[in-house]
Parts: structure tokens; C-alpha cells; sequence
């Protein structure tokens, strides 16, 4: 089931004027600072179908760049996020994409800074609720609603053990976890939802066991 | 934990407690919360409805100044005047359209089940109120028999506009506003889905068309039309009259006249109201403005 909570329904607390458009856009933007780690300098935003035609109107461009600035959905400054982020020195970019995609509120996020850059595909549901469905071109079902770990680490036997017994030694209980690849023997990269918050002490230990790259988690 | 209509019912009977009674206990096991922890968020979200309401019967105005100030005129024509259609059914119009026209004006409020169409429920929680003289906890309960139709409507159809039109938005919310009005007013599980599938099947085929793409025109009305339906359908369902289709399937038939729509009718501000001479004149307008 998509949606568990009731509060996905009767809520968030947002400033309008959409759901989708607004908080669930902020919340794209909220999830790809989280994924990236930091604030990002710069953000190129591809937009979509319903995203791509009505942006101007709904505020999903101050609200995505709201969300990478880290605004919660009820942050009274939302409204002002483009002079924020621009007074901060954060470049931004929209761009509205003509391709076609499965959900009608989609949203393409590359951002990056002078180092670093992931790329990440954000839908937006409804009601405010949203799902992150593809990192650095991997497919992944990310809701965001629960803490989870990503792991992007290489494609070998005894890289999924090496995670798994990391987290069971800190009694770290897992909700839900895929694996997927790009091609046999290359990156590949882990998804594990979790019950609680994981620790910065647990994430060294992962960063540092066998075959992983890099590792970014996502708070909730 | 139920899955449709029918065993939100069926749980509520069997172990003759409320719905929203159903709607708390799911809630306190799947997010493994207290009772107090899931009362205490929804009566936050219940503070923001009413605070958006205070807001809202001052007076507010969205930047475009296309919506704004209509909660202001019914009420003080409610006070000169005598609605034909009675105090409480616009006292409840007002406070739904003063929600949305709050949105609108990028206000805070509370998405129930989303922004666009978050005036049906408080709309008439507060309306109703003065009737029935609910308690504190009978009010938050409101919110989670809403919640517990809206939450079948989202895992079996959809809630936005853009996937699935005004149906899935004003007409899940002006459904849920029944089914928590039926619950308030004494009525059983069953009147509840009575009602509540009585104002979807009413709402059928509402498309999304906001002039601009903006969530003002017509969805601070659109709030009006989901809120008075609600009362009527409460009213309808505590007298006794059912639905000949069960609500499950008219949820289901709502979610395959979505599927169907076309996606200049769904929130894409190309087709109906925002294609007509007007819509397209306050679309030049305003993004000349550049809002």
C-alpha cells in the first residue's frame, strides 16, 4: 500500500497552494539535499507533464529549491526561496521537459557543487506524499517516509553480507531493502529502510567495510 | 489492517467501536505510537484548520487577486440575511472557501486529503459544530474517520488532480467530510460509507481545469459544491437512504474514469474552465504580472 498513515491524508501542515505541486515538490527538493548530504551550490530541474506546464503557478519551482535549502512543508519562508537560495550563491536552473514519463508530477534533480553531483527522478503522489524513484540512474522506490541508508558499493559476493552484519551488530532492524546494478560486476546500489535514525558511528563503520563506494542517508 | 470500504466497516461492527476508532488503533500499530502521540498530531492539525479559518473570515487575498474575500461576503450575508438554503449549510460553504482562499494566498493550512481541496472537512467539522456541540475529542475523531476514507480512496484510486482529476480531490474530501459527519451525528459505520459514497458518485468526472494552473479558480468554489454535498449526503445517509452501488465500487469506478481522462483535464491547465476566453485572458494577465 502507498499510503500507511493517516497523516498522509489528513496533513502535512503546509503553505499552499498545492499539495502535490508545493509540499510534495519541497519535499523532493528536502530528500535530494538529504541524499546529496549538504546544501548544494547548484541545481539543475527538469520538469514534467502537470510539474512542467503549471510550475509558475503552484510555486513548485521556490518550493523544490525550498526543499534543498532544507525547508520543512510549513516553513513560512517557502514563498521566498528563489531570493534566499539566491543570496546564498545557489545557482538554479529550470528546465520543462517535453519526454515522456509514467507519473504526471515528476520532477529530474541534478545538483551538485564544485566536487560532487547525483542525479535523482522525484514523483509526487498526491496529498503531499512523495517517492524518489531513480538515483544516478539506479531504480529505487524510496518513500521517504522511513530513515533508510543508501549504499552505492560494488557489484561483488559478500558486499550485501558485510552491510547486513554491520547493522545487526548495532541491533539496526531493517523494514525494507532492494539491490539493484547496472551490469554484472559493476556499481550497484543498496536501499535499506530502517526503524530508526542510524548513527554517524554505524555509517563510518559501513563507509569503511569491503567493496562500498559511497554512502548518503536520508533522515526522517 | 482494512483495505476498502468494506472492512473498515466490517471492523467497526465487529468489534462495535467507531470508525475513527479503527482509523487510531491502525494508526498506533503501523507507526508503533501511543494513543496520546497520534491524539496530540492530529489536534495540531486540528489547530491549523482553525487557525486558517480565523485567518480566512478576516479577509485575505491571493496575490493574483483572484480569490480572496468570499468567505467575508457570505458570512456577513448570513448575518443580514436569511440563507434559502440555512445558516449552517453556508456557514460551511464560507469556512471551506475561506480555507482554500487562505491556500490560495499561500497561507499555512492543512492538506486534507490535499491543498486544493483541504476546505471540505474543516469547512464542515466547524459548521456542523455549532449543531452538534462536539467535544474537543469528538472533533479530532472527525479527522480520523476523514482520514480513514481518504486513506482507501489514496491505496485503491488516487487524491490529486493531476493523476485523476477534481473527482479524486473535492470529490474525496467532500466524501470523507460525509462519512465524518455521519459518524458525529450518531450514525452507524454504515451510514458513514452511505454517505460518503452518495457525494463521490455526485462527483464523478470532475475534471481538473484551474485557470492558469493556479489553485484558485474555480477550486476555492469547487470547495463550496464538496462541502455542501457532504451535508446533504449526511443528511441523506442518517435518514436512511443508501447507495444502490456499494462505496468500493463507486471508488473504483472513480478510478477508472481517471484513468481515462485526458491530461489536459488533469491539473494541467489546458483544457475546461482554463481553456475559455476568460481563463486564457487571466492566464495573459497574470503571467504578465509574472506572479
Amino acid at each position: 500500500m502507498k499510503f500507511n498513515s493517516v497523516f498522509d491524508i489528513i496533513g502535512p501542515v503546509m503553505i499552499g497552494p498545492s499539495s502535490s505541486h508545493t509540499a510534495g515538490a519541497a519535499r523532493i527538493g528536502k530528500a535530494a539535499r538529504n541524499l546529496f548530504g549538504e546544501e548544494p551550490t547548484w541545481a539543475r530541474i527538469y520538469l514534467y507533464e502537470s510539474f512542467a506546464k503549471t510550475y509558475k503557478g503552484h510555486g513548485t519551482d521556490f518550493a523544490l529549491v525550498g526543499g534543498l535549502l532544507g525547508f520543512e512543508t510549513d516553513d513560512t519562508r517557502m514563498s521566498k526561496a528563489l531570493e534566499i537560495a539566491k543570496e546564498k550563491n545557489m545557482k538554479v536552473e529550470f528546465i520543462e521537459d517535453s519526454s515522456a514519463v509514467d507519473h504526471p508530477n515528476t520532477a529530474r534533480l541534478v545538483i551538485g557543487n564544485d566536487q560532487d553531483e547525483i542525479e535523482l527522478i522525484g514523483i509526487s503522489i498526491g496529498g503531499g506524499k512523495v517517492e524518489i524513484t531513480e538515483l544516478n540512474g539506479f531504480a529505487l522506490r524510496l518513500s521517504g517516509n522511513h530513515p533508510a541508508i543508501l549504499i552505492m558499493h560494488n557489484d561483488r559476493f559478500g558486499a550485501i553480507a558485510s552491510v547486513t552484519k554491520i547493522l545487526a551488530k548495532h541491533e539496526v532492524n531493517i523494514g525494507h531493502m532492494e539491490v539493484n546494478r547496472k551490469d554484472v560486476g559493476k556499481e550497484a546500489l543498496m536501499v535499506i529502510e530502517v526503524d530508526q535514525n542510524v548513527d554517524d558511528r554505524v555509517l563510518h563503520e559501513l563507509d569503511n567495510a569491503e567493496h562500498i563506494i559511497q554512502i548518503s542517508k536520508i533522515v526522517s | 489492517m482494512f483495505r476498502n470500504v468494506a472492512e473498515l466497516v466490517e471492523q467497526a461492527e465487529k468489534e462495535n467501536i467507531l470508525i475513527s476508532e479503527v482509523m487510531i488503533r491502525q494508526e498506533m500499530d503501523v507507526t508503533e505510537k501511543t494513543r496520546k502521540a497520534v491524539y496530540t498530531e492530529m489536534e495540531k492539525n486540528l489547530n491549523v484548520m482553525e487557525q486558517a479559518i480565523e485567518d480566512s473570515l478576516k479577509g485575505v487575498e491571493s496575490v493574483t487577486g483572484l480569490t480572496g474575500g468570499d468567505a467575508v461576503l457570505i458570512q456577513k450575508y448570513m448575518k443580514e440575511k436569511t440563507p434559502l438554503s440555512g445558516n449552517l449549510m453556508m456557514d460551511a460553504v464560507s469556512k471551506a472557501m475561506g480555507t482554500n482562499e487562505v491556500n490560495a494566498a499561500m497561507g499555512t493550512i492543512c492538506a486534507t486529503p490535499t491543498a486544493g481541496s483541504a476546505g471540505c472537512v474543516p469547512g464542515t467539522l466547524f459548521a456542523v459544530k455549532n449543531q452538534l456541540n462536539p467535544t474537543r475529542d469528538q472533533m479530532i475523531r472527525y479527522l480520523f474517520t476523514s482520514g480513514a476514507f481518504g486513506f482507501v480512496v489514496a491505496n485503491n484510486a488516487f487524491i490529486s488532480g493531476a493523476a485523476g482529476g477534481c473527482q479524486a480531490e473535492v470529490g474525496s474530501a467532500g466524501a470523507m467530510a460525509s462519512a465524518a459527519i455521519v459518524e458525529m451525528a450518531g450514525g452507524t459505520p454504515q451510514q458513514s460509507a452511505e454517505a460518503f459514497a452518495m457525494t463521490l458518485k455526485n462527483m464523478l468526472g470532475l475534471v481538473c481545469d484551474p485557470v492558469a494552473g493556479l489553485v484558485e479558480v474555480p477550486c476555492v468554489k469547487r470547495n463550496a459544491g464538496g462541502s455542501s454535498l457532504a451535508i446533504v449526503s449526511a443528511d441523506m445517509a442518517l435518514a436512511g437512504v443508501t447507495s444502490r452501488i456499494p462505496c468500493d465500487e463507486v471508488i473504483g469506478a472513480m478510478y477508472r474514469i481517471g484513468k481515462t481522462m485526458p491530461s489536459t483535464l488533469r491539473e494541467t491547465g489546458e483544457g475546461g474552465l482554463a481553456d475559455t476566453p476568460t481563463g486564457r485572458l487571466l492566464k495573459e494577465k497574470i503571467f504578465g504580472m509574472s506572479v
